[in-house]
């Protein structure tokens, strides 16, 4: 099953209130899969900083000393917040790649989550309930954020296999179904130099997505274009520095419902989800259509 | 009227309070307040009370209904009145899909849109939708008649038997071995009293009836890989 919930804000007077309103929503959708959940959130922007929010088993020995560690090798400031097994290093924007590069040899058990100017992913096994706690979502603010719920099906059960995947800067997604093109759209991308971390399908529909963009395609391009080359069942909820997006395979056996008011869009897999929100006895609901791609921008 | 309230009560308390009603109760209306989006909402009902839903209701609500009427003064989501054997179930805002699946009687009405799948595999239910429903709706139906006002999605009544299928507005396809008929004065008087039964007030000679062009009912060599 898994379960995805979404919200855009467009009223900024509500995004102090972001995280609390998604860890409720994502909570809501627990028994759609309980094996792990994450989230998205799309927070402060600051010119010309770029952040990497990294994740390890073992945080006590891997995020000791690691801005020291980092700024000798990236020659350049490292600001770092906690949050349990995660952290997120705030840099240099143009210092990224090479503060990428540099964990691998400094920090070899530290995983990427994601990086971007505004996006910060948190994720790992276990129920939303204590997932969000764990990384205080409900404290968090910002503009947009997704969160999924995770029933494992394409591969096993891991922090890594856990949505949102972030393959791109600033981009992520969740998905709900299964690919069953994703072996050789992998060994495709790969070949094309996508970085692809995981046996996972839905890292392979969120690297393809990237792979658009990379090439040319806006994300309501590059979506309607996932319609054509990924097989399977799919729905999909994506987010990027500025934009959330929807869309839906043709078949839509996965399900969603979405809600508009003035002050939001919000995206839940039930209705469920949606019940808490300001405001929903009067907003627009509706289920999106097959193979139709739905765009929002900031 | 009897009043069960969702946000304090359980679904399961509700349900069995429900089940527990028989042809002799006096207890004959029901009122389910805050259900929230709530699964299974009045499902599995075998005796002649009206419940009423204020607000939209999870999966499955009203399945495998009989005997009773259920409104729901909202939107419904995926199956809603599956396996319907009798009774009567209205929805007052749209239904997700699979609404009506495998029904064998009774009568299910939509009075805004349904999506995909709407009336797959019904066996003896009609179903009255006032606005337009999506792709793959009456997938092997075998009996009962679907009776759609607005516009029908990709592939109506693929593969089906013996339903009827009558469509005010346009097909956008017809599935293998669906096809339109001949609207004869029988099936015009069959559409007037399910039109007045689903308290819709479009007129009977509006629409245009689809059903199976029975090419697949015996086994054809051409067909065979």
């Amino acid at each position: 099953m898994c379960g995805i919930v979404g919200l855009f804000l467009k009223d900024k007077s509500m995004e102090a209130q972001l995280g609390a309103m998604l860890t409720d929503m994502l909570i809501t959708m627990t028994d759609r899969g309980p094996d792990s959940a994450g989230i998205a959130i799309y927070s402060q922007d600051t010119l010309n900083i770029g952040k990497m929010t990294v994740q390890s088993d073992t945080p006590d020995v891997d995020f000791d000393k690691l801005t020291g560690d980092l700024k000798k090798r990236i020659k350049g400031d490292v600001d770092i917040r906690v949050q349990s097994t995660h952290a997120v290093l705030e840099l240099r924007a143009d210092q990224v790649i090479v503060a990428r590069e540099a964990l691998k040899e400094i920090r070899p058990n530290i995983r990427i989550m994601s990086t971007g100017d505004s996006l910060e992913i948190y994720k790992e096994v276990g129920l939303p309930k204590d997932v969000a706690s764990r990384f205080d979502i409900a404290k968090m603010s910002g503009s947009h954020g997704i969160g999924h719920t995770r029933m494992a099906t394409e591969s096993a059960v891991t922090t890594m296999g856990a949505h949102p995947f972030n393959t791109g800067s600033d981009q992520c997604l969740v998905h709900n179904g299964s690919l069953s093109n994703h072996n050789s759209l992998r060994r495709k991308l790969r070949r094309d130099g996508v970085h692809i971390e995981t046996e996972n399908d839905t890292e392979v529909g969120a690297a393809y997505l990237t792979w658009k963009m990379q090439n040319g395609s806006t994300l309501g391009e590059a979506l309607e274009s996932s319609l054509e080359d990924l097989d399977g069942f799919f729905t999909f909820v994506v987010g990027t520095k500025d934009g959330f997006g929807v869309v839906r395979d043709p078949i839509a056996c996965k399900p969603a419902v979405m809600a508009e008011t003035d002050q939001y869009v919000a995206f839940g897999s039930e209705y469920r989800a949606l019940v808490n929100l300001p405001g929903i006895q009067n907003a627009r609901v509706w289920e999106p259509e097959p193979a139709t791609v739905y765009f929002w921008k900031h | 009227m009897q009043t069960y309230d969702l946000s304090t009560g359980s679904l399961r308390e509700l349900n069995a309070t429900l089940h527990a009603q028989n042809e002799n109760t006096n207890q004959t209306a029901w009122e389910i307040m805050n259900p929230r989006g709530a699964h299974a909402i009045a499902c599995g009902l075998d005796s002649p009370i009206e419940v009423t839903v204020r607000g939209s209701t999870g999966y499955y609500s009203a399945g495998m209904n009989q005997q009773a009427t259920v409104n729901i003064k909202g939107s419904a989501g995926p199956g809603v009145a599956e396996n319907m054997m009798s009774g009567k179930v209205v929805i007052d805002g749209d239904a997700s899909q699979y609404a009506g699946a495998t029904g064998h009687g009774g009568l299910l009405v939509i009075k805004g849109n349904a999506s995909s799948r709407c009336g797959i595999s019904m066996k003896g239910i009609n179903i009255v939708v006032h606005g337009s429903i999506g792709h793959m709706s009456a997938f092997m139906a075998q009996s009962g008649n679907l009776v759609v006002c607005g516009d029908a999605g990709e592939a109506l009544g693929d593969s089906c038997y013996e339903a009827r299928l009558f469509v005010r507005g346009t097909v956008k396809s017809l599935g293998a071995d669906c096809e339109e008929k001949e609207m004869r004065p029988e099936h015009l008087e069959i559409l007037r009293t399910l039109l007045a039964e689903g308290e819709c007030n479009a007129r009977p000679e509006e629409f245009k009836r689809y059903g199976s062009a029975r090419t697949l009912y015996n086994f054809n060599i051409d067909n065979a890989y």
